[in-house]
């Protein structure tokens, strides 16, 4: 167990390594800084020491090793855009995308969940055949369509929803919620449904599938045939056993729920790092660019270790057999 | 015989499909008596398995028991609600299936398993039913029980496995287990071993058995009677020693004939000709005729009722009292072994 987690862990590094490699590279084609910095007037031997105080006269493993170090300093830079620190700009942002993400996702589980369990059990009803209809437009609809749509509907027609923004929000030391004042709950509703659709619909017909699978196997067969009870059975020996796959489907989608909600921020004008990094894209700031490039790098490699790590607890034949199969 | 624990009565199963209705099971009747072992032996697709599953209430849709009726302990359990038939599974019939690879659920230790199961069905605390749990698998002969009590199904063998499986059958005591092929996918050695633990169980319980398998073999290891069945009807049903010795239906002769033997030097085992037809195209008349060596006009047109042939009873016109010195045919003639 603990050389699995280290050997993940390392490999965790050596992905981060390279994403922040490739962050690195972006730096190449921003231009000269020095030139940027200087304008036009500054004489060249005010360049070379600028460039020597910026370290870029040395060789690009030395330049990059600088990149590293800062950036797990958390010193990405100064934006080119705003002027603000890299790292102060994402730490105002980051509550946001956090809070929509985190709704978004237990919207996807707890109703895609219950609803593929129940899809999986009575397939033929008609409730399910409607949900597993409704779920192909969940699937198949652009997240932007839907939250031009819901906001069509909630905000423009019915007036009932904010069409944009975040609400009021309240600090928390250095956190930023919405989700203690009423209007910023009211405005987490559309963005939450819009980023968690697909998602929920993508879980629940993974566990409806996982589901009809897993109730034709022996070992239900054999629990019924022991008499316990339906909800033993069910949520007890044959959802456990769909987990797995749904942990792996849905941590990856966490992180893409997190790394795209971009789209969504776009739509809602949530001040999120989508938003943010939507902004850096258009004037070419590529220190934000960069960060966020690794921050959201770093999400999906800890979502990964925190999957594999779940499928230890979920599954007994993955943990390391001390006791050891004996014989007859 | 004493009152039967276990009765079926003209039992009919049907799948209803898009072509019209398939008659998996039809007419089947029999009893086991408290603590007797009935060995049901025939071909796979010839209904064994379903037998069992309908006795559980298990069948799975569209399956359905369309006529007769299946008594435990003189009352009817064919038309009883989910809920009380329920509390029948596991508490008065035991099941065994046929894989212990796949019987058991590989996320729950076997103890956890088994205390659920105890729970169920006992009114029992946590801890009366982890010693429960215990003692049973002392029982089913796993050594170092309350140790591997908190391992997992894939910390066992095949043969540990399966009996672990039967430990769960047993587990609240019920008076008949329905064994569904339970050494079909054990090695040899362990075959006989499993078939051994069956065997005392009954013995020392008192309990019932209906022993499924197409290995005559297991059967005449075990059981007390046997019930032969074929395309969905029984055929043959008697006192094992009687069918073993001196099988009346044509069909038990042929599945004798194709047991290989240790004693005998046979160049090749028999082999009856052709298969077991299909249930879309089972041809009228007696279902066998077809493959049947002993074949006459009768046998297409009529289908034969079970019969009484000396000590065993078997649904082939060859013992109809007008047929007798017509056709001479297997009765009274020993097998060739």
């Amino acid at each position: 167990m603990t050389a699995f987690v280290i050997r993940r862990l390392l490999q965790a590094i050596v992905v981060m390594l390279v994403v922040a490699f490739v962050a690195f590279s972006l730096f190449q084609y921003v231009g000269d800084p020095v030139q940027l910095m200087m304008g036009q007037f500054a004489t060249p031997a005010d360049r070379i020491r600028l460039t020597h105080e910026l370290g870029l006269d040395q060789p690009f493993y030395v330049q990059f090793f600088h990149f590293v170090v800062n950036a797990l300093h958390g010193q990405f830079g100064v934006s080119l855009r705003i002027g603000k620190p890299v790292s102060v700009l994402l730490a105002q942002r980051l509550p946001a995308t956090l809070e929509l993400s985190i709704c978004a996702a237990l919207l996807a589980l707890a109703a895609g969940i219950p609803a593929g369990v129940y899809a999986g059990l009575r397939p033929n009803s008609w409730l399910a055949r409607t949900a597993m209809s409704a779920s192909l437009l969940g699937v198949s609809l652009p997240t932007f369509l839907i939250g031009i749509l819901l906001i069509l509907v909630f905000a423009v027609k019915l007036g009932w929803l904010p069409a944009f923004g975040r609400g009021d929000v309240v600090h928390l030391g250095g956190w930023s919620t919405g989700l203690l004042t009423r209007s910023g709950l009211l405005s987490l509703i559309m963005p939450t449904i819009t980023l968690g659709l697909f998602q929920l619909t993508l879980i629940m017909r993974l566990v409806r599938s996982e589901m009809l699978e897993v109730l034709r196997a022996d070992y239900i067969k054999f629990a019924r045939a022991r008499g316990l009870s339906d909800r033993a059975v069910n949520f007890g020996h044959a959802l456990k056993n769909t987990l797995v796959p749904v942990i792996t489907i849905t941590g990856l989608q966490l992180g893409s729920i997190i790394a795209f909600s971009i789209i969504t921020e776009q739509v809602f004008q949530w001040p999120g790092m989508g938003l943010l990094f939507v902004q850096a894209v258009s004037y070419a700031d590529i220190p934000v660019m960069a960060a966020y490039l690794c921050l959201i790098a770093l999400v999906f490699v800890v979502i990964n270790l925190i999957v594999d790590l779940l499928y230890y607890v979920v599954d007994p034949r993955l943990r390391i057999d001390r006791a050891g199969a004996s014989g007859h | 015989m004493t009152k039967p624990l276990l009765e079926l009565r003209e039992l009919r199963i049907e799948f209803p499909t898009r072509r019209g209705t398939l008659v998996a099971i039809d007419d089947v009747s029999f009893a086991i008596a408290p603590g007797e072992v009935l060995g049901v032996v025939g071909e796979s697709g010839a209904g064994k398995s379903l037998t069992g599953a309908a006795i559980i209430g298990l069948l799975e849709p569209p399956g359905r028991i369309a006529a007769g009726e299946i008594l435990l302990d003189g009352m009817r359990i064919d038309n009883l609600p989910h809920e009380a038939m329920r509390r029948i599974r596991g508490r008065r019939i035991g099941a065994i299936f046929q894989d212990p690879l796949t019987s058991l659920n590989p996320l729950y230790s076997i103890g956890r398993q088994l205390v659920e199961t105890i729970r169920t069905h006992l009114d029992m605390d946590e801890r009366a039913a982890r010693q429960r749990a215990i003692d049973l698998l002392r029982e089913v002969g796993i050594p170092a029980a309350e140790r591997r009590i908190d391992q997992y199904p894939h910390q066992f063998s095949g043969g540990m496995r399966q009996r672990v499986v039967i430990a769960l059958a047993i587990c609240a005591q019920p008076q008949l287990i329905i064994a569904d092929e339970p050494t079909t996918a054990l090695d040899v050695s362990i075959q006989a071993q499993i078939i051994a633990l069956l065997k005392r169980l009954g013995r020392d319980h008192g309990t019932a058995v209906m022993l499924v398998t197409h290995d005559m073999g297991v059967i005449a290891e075990t059981a007390d009677r046997v019930a032969v069945m074929y395309a969905g009807r029984i055929v043959e049903i008697g006192p094992v020693a009687e069918v073993i010795r001196a099988p009346r239906h044509p069909y038990t002769v042929g599945l004798m004939g194709s047991i290989p033997s240790v004693v005998d030097d046979r160049e090749r085992l028999v082999q009856i000709d052709g298969t077991m037809p299909r249930l879309t195209v089972i041809p009228p008349g007696c279902a066998f005729h077809p493959r049947c060596p002993h074949v006459f006009d009768r046998c297409r047109r009529e289908r034969p009722e079970l019969l009484d042939a000396d000590a065993t009873r078997a649904a082939c016109w060859l013992h109809a009292p007008g047929e007798k010195s017509a056709n001479a045919g297997p009765r009274g003639t020993k097998v060739r072994r």
